[in-house]
């Protein structure tokens, strides 16, 4: 069986896909990928389908031998990247040969990072799903010594590139009106959408704590709610009137009011944001939030039209001063590279 | 006299449609919940991906970017017209596990509390516990997790105010005239009146989730050195529960 050796892996690494749908009346909510915007992405560069099962990595990833050529891309927040000790890019597909050893780690940008594998991961699927549910204990993390077992490939395409998008340091983030969004007041509301917040270091795949200076955002009727249904990108406020926006992996259902609902397609922004980048939250309304969010589904699936040949690839230069890249003056200093 | 609570229709996010029945956690709203997600359920509608239960709603998820609200939401409330939920039959298909428990002793230690908390002797408690039929009100916390009511009024006990810091898998844990079945080890403040060896959660078995919202269930009264000899022969998780259709 194809597959990649696991030599050395980051504590925070795991088999993902789009998660298990379907069991949300048997208190299982779907899990699956932070970011799957970055598992369109995978999709789109290897140009295979969007439900295989990718690796998706935290703050470190891990280095991988194949046993087989393997196609790989690499998605999401960016991580230092090598095949054999030579850079490769990221946002990008190529192909690790039979032998070969792919290094990866840490993130420079982002929180998440996503290595796709042609044919995908053929690890064993519990629920009809082989995301790892880490909250429930479905699935167990990535170990030294594993052997992650690769699917059939159809397709032999590398080398390919998609634009990078603004996601990974923060930013506004879309909301809309929610169930409990009247149980605050307009002040409270009004509070929220004029406060930056920072992204706490404390969050997992359950949920990310949202810090701000100044009162917090309790509504006095947090108290007497009935626990109510959750769905990815609520924003819950706990009673000390903290700010959570939950995840995929969330229980599904809570105690504590949601102010509001961030749009799907804005979750990815709140994913990769780094620990301590800024964070604003906007209103829209529900007929706008649809508008915006059918857009951008729309978006996802035509990744696969925008993934470009890799025409040069700067970091697999071995010996950058000596490339004349643009005829001007090059910088070691001032990199235009890290401008494109 | 209550004054009648008229039911909500709300979005959640641009996830579904939560259709709400009370704003306090009441056998009636719960019964209409259950009842009108299976009456839903039983149309059929292509737009909806999936349904759930919680105390007091029935949750539809629906891709509210793809589908409008308001036709949704319309199309609920036709159902809802005319029509008492909280009288309604519930769903075909449900079950009746009777699950054998140890109440009180070292394996159950805080079921005398519990019983001077509601304001009863250890015999009428045990009578409440044992007695009652309960229903699984909703499913959630955990995978496969029961919430079972409703007990009577002298159960309305609070929750304790520090929490046990691990309360193992299989407990029953009372507060607010509810019992839940802990599907892991858990810390809570609801506290521990019996133990039992039921798995609510079987990924790997035939039936993960063996419990669904709508179930009744009934707890036996078993001795501890009972307990020690079914959870000795548990390997497939049901505790040495009995499950019965119920009609």
């Amino acid at each position: 069986m194809r597959a990649l050796r696991v030599l050395n892996v980051g504590p925070g690494v795991a088999i993902q896909d789009l998660g298990r749908a379907g069991y949300l009346a048997k208190g299982l909510t779907r899990g699956g990928a932070a970011d799957v915007r970055a598992v369109h992405e995978g999709a789109a560069l290897l140009r295979q389908a969007v439900d295989f099962a990718v690796l998706e990595m935290v703050g470190t990833g891990g280095s991988f031998e194949a046993t087989d050529d393997i196609r790989i891309a690499l998605t999401g927040a960016t991580m230092t990247a090598a095949v054999d000790g030579s850079a490769v890019a990221w946002n990008a597909s190529h192909i690790l040969p039979k032998g070969s050893i792919l290094t990866l780690g840490p993130t420079r940008d982002g929180t998440y990072g996503y290595l796709h594998v042609g044919g995908g991961f053929d690890t064993p699927s519990v629920l009809s799903a082989r995301a790892t549910h880490q909250s429930t204990g479905l699935g167990a993390l990535v170990a030294t010594g594993d052997s992650l077992d690769v699917g059939a490939d159809r397709s032999g395409d590398v080398g390919l590139t998609l634009p990078r998008d603004s996601r990974f340091g923060g930013g506004v983030v879309r909301i809309v009106p929610s169930m409990q969004t009247d149980d605050f007041d307009a002040e409270i509301r009004m509070r929220f959408v004029d406060t930056t917040f920072r992204r706490d270091p404390r969050a997992n795949r359950q949920g990310v704590r949202m810090d701000s200076d100044g009162d917090g955002f309790a509504t006095p009727k947090a108290l007497s709610i009935v626990s109510e249904v959750i769905v990815p990108g609520d924003i819950q406020i706990t009673g000390d009137g903290t700010p959570f926006v939950l995840l995929a992996e969330s229980q599904t259902t809570g105690g504590y009011p949601r102010i509001g609902t961030v749009l799907p397609c804005d979750l990815p922004r709140v994913v990769q944001a780094p620990a301590g980048a800024e964070l604003r939250f906007e209103f829209v309304s529900l007929e706008d939030a649809a508008a915006i969010e059918a857009r951008a589904q729309s978006e996802w699936c035509k990744l696969r039209s925008l993934a470009a040949p890799l025409v040069r690839d700067p970091a697999e230069m071995q010996d950058l001063l000596s490339y004349q890249l643009i005829g001007g003056v090059v910088s070691a200093v001032h990199s235009p590279l890290d401008e494109g | 006299m209550t004054v009648q609570f008229s039911p909500l229709i709300r979005s959640v996010g641009l996830g579904g449609v939560l259709v709400t029945f009370g704003d306090k956690a009441t056998d009636g709203a719960n019964r209409a919940a259950i009842a009108f997600r299976g009456a839903v359920d039983a149309l059929g509608w292509p737009e909806v991906e999936e349904s759930s239960s919680t105390l007091v709603s029935a949750f539809f998820r629906v891709d509210l970017a793809q589908h409008r609200f308001e036709v949704v939401r319309d199309k609920l409330a036709t159902v809802l017209d005319g029509q008492d939920w909280s009288a309604a039959r519930l769903p075909e298909g449900r079950a009746l596990w009777t699950i054998p428990a140890v109440f009180g002793g070292t394996r159950a230690p805080q079921f005398d509390e519990a019983a001077e908390a509601a304001g009863l002797d250890p015999a009428a408690a045990l009578a409440d516990l044992t007695g009652t039929r309960l229903r699984v009100l909703t499913i959630g916390f955990a995978p496969g997790q029961p919430y079972l009511g409703t007990l009577g009024d002298a159960w309305d006990i609070p929750r304790q105010v520090g929490l046990s810091p691990n309360v193992p898998q299989g407990a029953l844990v009372a507060a607010v005239r509810q019992i839940c079945l802990f599907a892991k080890d858990t810390p809570t403040g609801w506290r521990h009146v019996g133990q039992s060896a039921f798995r609510c959660f079987r990924p790997k078995g035939f039936e993960p989730f063996p419990l669904a919202p709508g179930d009744e269930v009934q707890f036996a009264d078993i001795s501890a050195t009972e307990l020690a000899r079914i959870e000795a022969h548990n390997a497939d998780g049901s505790g040495g529960a009995v499950r019965e259709e119920l009609a």
